[in-house]
């Protein structure tokens, strides 16, 4: 944050602040009040979303102590008036300040929701691997919320490309607990109600030990080693095969010996 | 807390819960619902309604959204004027049915909803409360 | 009184579900489509629910007692169209209705329903039908 950033904060705030002091009105959240809360608002967010601490931020408010006390004491006719003034002053300056860290506590609780969001949609990418079969790789701790997010994906597109069976790959999850392992069986069973099936692949040791240890019942669930399996099996299913054919004119020549002919 | 806005419709008859599921489905739209929490809470109020036929002999239910701590929602209460039930928690468990029935009405809605509760004593009927958050 | 139509075509019965139907419609059809497949001989039903936004737990028996039904009949029955919602729903539920078969589409639903007629009729694996 610049200066000159920091400057032109402080010029708007103290602008608000003097037209809502004239208003005599020592409630912040009172309308008089409403610029200095925009300002505030603006300012908390920005320094949010710039990773400033919630002390800095409640800092460039509270900063206005110091002056403004001394202000008082050189207005002030006797020590009644300057104590009331100074309890009056602190006691608004303690509103903001609260104000300002509630601001941006919400604002930083904004870019965090985002986040997740984004990387919730980042980690489960639906990838059609051939004309009927899509690809789920999941990666990373599965929990509750995400699983769900991964499931209703997976399912609306299944209906979106019209594909006949969708492989989830679990190559990179982890650890599978009892609530996770039974996610997956429900989407395997909400997939086969939409009339698709489902394979399960790159289950590791460690999980099949947690699942058989678990008591989970994976036997109405197709299983492979890796998705490579999987694959195979799903273009099988589909009545496709992949074979082998003579290597192309570009290998050729590299080795003369292996003609076309071969 | 907070009540927003609140609707009472009977079940009686099998029409009933359509118009039931009707009601929900225009609230969870209102609510900004997404469209599987939509389902989910139509679903079980479709089964508390039929519940409530079959086996209490009819009654109502009040339809409210309801908003807690910044949190919207919606709250389904079902009262019937049956016999109420002896053994709550036989009734709670899947493929448990007096009715011939699959025995998943009551634990198909709890499964379907966030919170759940229910009050049964016998002779007094069957009173249901489910709800949904957003 | 109100009914779910029931088309026959090319040899199989095709329901499509359009409404929200209350509980005696649903029965009112499970009658109506029994009696059709032993009067019409028809040995496929193809019931598209790709319009239902939601399936309870007596719907869903509905389509399981079909499905038992019209295996006692000889016929093949195929539900179609599932919506994504629906089945997370219906799964939650506790309902996952082993003994239907499903299929995406009425296309995909009707090839299902031709293949096992095919393998059915024949007896004979390595005979080739078309």
């Amino acid at each position: 944050m610049s200066d000159a950033d920091v400057d032109s904060d402080a010029r708007q705030f103290s602008r608000a602040l003097m037209v809502a002091i004239e208003s005599g009105d020592v409630d912040v959240q009172a309308t008089a009040w409403s610029d200095v809360r925009d300002v505030l608002a603006r300012l908390s967010e920005s320094r949010a979303i710039h990773g400033a601490s919630p002390s800095e931020t409640a800092t460039f408010v509270l900063s206005l102590k110091q002056p403004i006390f001394h202000a008082l004491r050189r207005r002030a006719t006797d020590q009644n008036q300057l104590a009331d003034l100074i309890w009056t002053a602190s006691t608004l300056l303690d509103q903001l300040g609260l104000l300002v860290t509630e601001l941006h506590q919400k604002a930083r609780e904004g870019v965090i929701a985002r986040q997740q969001q984004e990387m919730m949609e980042l980690s489960t990418p639906v990838i059609t691997l051939w004309e009927g079969v899509l690809a789920l790789p999941v990666i990373g701790t599965l929990d509750s919320a995400r699983t769900q997010v991964v499931m209703e994906s997976l399912l609306q597109r299944i209906v979106d490309t019209g594909s006949v069976i969708a492989i989830l790959d679990i190559t990179g999850v982890p650890t599978v607990d009892t609530l996770v392992a039974q996610h997956l069986l429900k989407t395997v069973a909400a997939a086969r109600l939409m009339g698709a099936d489902c394979i399960i692949s790159g289950i590791r040791p460690q999980i099949a030990q947690t699942i058989v240890h678990l008591g989970v019942d994976l036997n109405a669930v197709t299983t492979k080693a890796t998705l490579a399996d999987a694959f195979a099996l799903a273009l099988r299913r589909l009545g496709k095969a992949v074979t082998r054919t003579p290597p192309r004119s570009e290998s050729a020549s590299l080795t003369p010996a292996a003609s076309a002919g071969a | 807390m907070t009540s927003l806005s609140a609707e009472s419709l009977p079940v009686e008859t099998s029409e009933h819960v359509v118009s039931v599921r009707q009601a929900v489905r225009r609230r969870a739209v209102e609510l900004g619902f997404s469209l599987v929490d939509q389902t989910k809470i139509i679903t079980a109020a479709s089964e508390l309604a039929r519940n409530a036929i079959q086996h209490g002999g009819g009654g109502e239910v009040i339809i409210e959204t309801i908003a807690l701590q910044g949190r919207r929602g919606l709250r389904l209460a079902f009262a019937d004027r049956g016999p109420g039930i002896a053994d709550v928690a036989r009734a709670m468990t899947d493929g448990y049915s007096t009715a011939g029935g699959l025995g998943l009405g009551l634990s198909g809605a709890k499964r379907l909803s966030h919170e759940f509760a229910i009050e049964a004593a016998p002779g007094t009927g069957t009173r249901v409360v489910i709800v949904r958050w957003k | 009184m109100e009914r779910i139509p029931i088309l026959k075509m090319s040899g199989f019965l095709l329901v499509s579900i359009q409404v929200d139907m209350h509980d005696q419609l649903a029965m009112q059809l499970q009658d109506d489509l029994t009696n059709r497949i032993a009067t019409s001989g028809a040995r496929g039903v193809l019931i598209d629910i790709s319009a239902l936004e939601i399936v309870d737990s007596f719907i869903g028996r509905m389509l399981a007692n079909i499905a038992a039904m019209s295996r006692v009949l000889d016929a093949e029955t195929v539900v179609v169209g599932m919506q994504p919602a629906v089945a997370i729903t219906l799964v939650e539920l506790g309902m996952s209705m082993p003994g239907v078969r499903t299929a995406l589409d009425v296309d995909r639903g009707m090839a299902l329903l031709n293949a096992s007629r095919a393998a059915g009729d024949t007896g004979h694996d390595d005979v080739p039908v078309s």
